[in-house]
This record gives C-alpha cells, structure tokens and sequence, in this order.
C-alpha cells in the first residue's frame, strides 16, 4: 500500500492502521474525517473535492517527513479522497503510530491541521440553493508569503 | 509559450482548466500573475489571493518561472 494517496476510491482505515502496525510499535492515533450535514445552518446535500493530485501526494509526504523529523520512530499513513462524497462518507484519514503514545496523539493532531493549511485540495459544498468552492478553512486568503506558515506544532 | 493550470473555483469561472500565456523566457511568479490578471481580467482580484506552485512547490512573488516549469495556480485550498 502506498502510505500517502489521493484516491476516488472509498477509505478502508483498517488498510492504513495495518500499514503503521508493527512490533516497535505501543499506539496508534487515527483521525478520520467525515462529510457532516450542517454547517452554519446550511444543510449540506454533498460534497466534491478536487486535488491537483501530484502535488497533493508530494505535500502529504511531507508532513509525514515533518512528523518524522520529530518522532523519527513515527510511521504514518494518509489517504484523502475526490471525487463525490455523501454525508458521512470518509473524506480523510490518518493513522500514526509510535512506540508511546503521547507522541501518537500530537502527531495525528498535526498531521490534519498541516492538511487543512497546505495541502493543494479543494471542497465544492452542494446546498439545495446552489454549490460553494470553500476558499481555504483558517480564514486568510492569501498566503502573501510563500508556503502557508506552519502554526500548530506543540514542543511539549 | 508557458501553460498554467487551473483548479476549483477559479477553472470554473475562467471556464478553462490551463491557459497559456505567451512567454519564451524566464520570469517571475509576480509577473506571472500579472500577465494572468490580463488574460482574465474579471478575475484578477481572485488571481492575486492564490498561490502559485511550481514544480509541485509553492513559490514566492520573487521566485523564477522558466517554460518548461510545471505551473499551476492554486485557490485558498480546504482539504481535509
């Protein structure tokens, strides 16, 4: 299995926590992130997400290089998907592991704010009134100073 | 002749998904997205909040774009 992909095919998150399971290992931290029906009090009718794919895997290694470089015992494994997605489909997920679990935990949380900051995919939201490109979840717009600057790492 | 890709809203709305821009030697990424801004002049203000990636890299204002670079224009992006 390939530990960084954009596919359209559906996520199978037992794939991703074989692929980060092995003896060195004590936890193993997941996120996975569903398709949700309301937002602001719009009823959501699907979703659409689009990547520029190449450069989308490329980005998703490297916040598993950027995981690695602090936790250099961490394997990861992260699958985004396109195309359609119903309301609770999978759109996201991520597994970490490493040998304790402190480490697990912050990891995985790193791993989906990098996603959400850098990582070339966009959401179409389809309402029953119209559809919406979302334009970027951390309210800026443009990133005015190269790559989109990384805020949530904890030093702990 | 330089071919920039486009995604999401914005190949939506410029009804393209590349255009190609009349260029036969270097240039920067700011003169890039001024050179787009006259090709889709209604778009131009969307144009500036992207990001330009090349070779799979984001690029600053000041960086260097050649011909035969992969370049891509790429939206606020809201993955994940």
């Amino acid at each position: 299995m390939r530990n960084y992909t954009v596919s359209e095919k559906e996520i199978d998150v037992s794939e991703l926590i074989q692929y980060v399971t092995d003896a060195n290992v004590g936890a193993i931290a997941t996120f996975i992130g569903t398709v949700r029906e309301i937002t602001q009090g719009k009823k959501t009718l699907y979703l659409e997400y689009e990547a520029y794919v190449e450069m989308a895997e490329a980005k998703l290694k490297q916040i598993g290089e950027e995981i690695q470089a602090d936790h250099p015992d961490a394997k990861v494994a992260i699958v985004h998907r396109i195309g359609r997605l119903d309301i609770s489909d999978i759109a996201v997920a991520i597994a970490v592991s490493t040998p304790h679990r402190a480490a697990a935990f912050e990891a995985c949380r790193y791993a989906i704010e990098r996603i959400k900051q850098m990582v070339p995919i966009w959401k179409k939201e389809h309402w029953e009134d119209g559809s919406y490109w979302v334009g970027d979840q951390q309210g800026n717009t443009a990133y005015t100073e190269g790559e989109p600057k990384l805020e949530v790492k904890d030093n702990a | 002749m330089l071919e920039v890709r486009l995604f999401a809203a914005l190949a939506e709305e410029a009804g393209a998904r590349s255009l190609t821009l009349p260029l036969d030697k270097p240039t920067t990424v700011s003169e890039l997205k001024h050179l787009l801004g006259k090709q889709l002049p209604d778009l131009r203000d969307k144009v500036d909040k992207c990001m330009v990636a090349v070779n799979h890299e984001y690029a600053d204002n000041e960086d260097a774009v050649s011909v035969n670079d992969e370049v891509v224009l790429i939206p606020p992006v809201s993955g994940g």
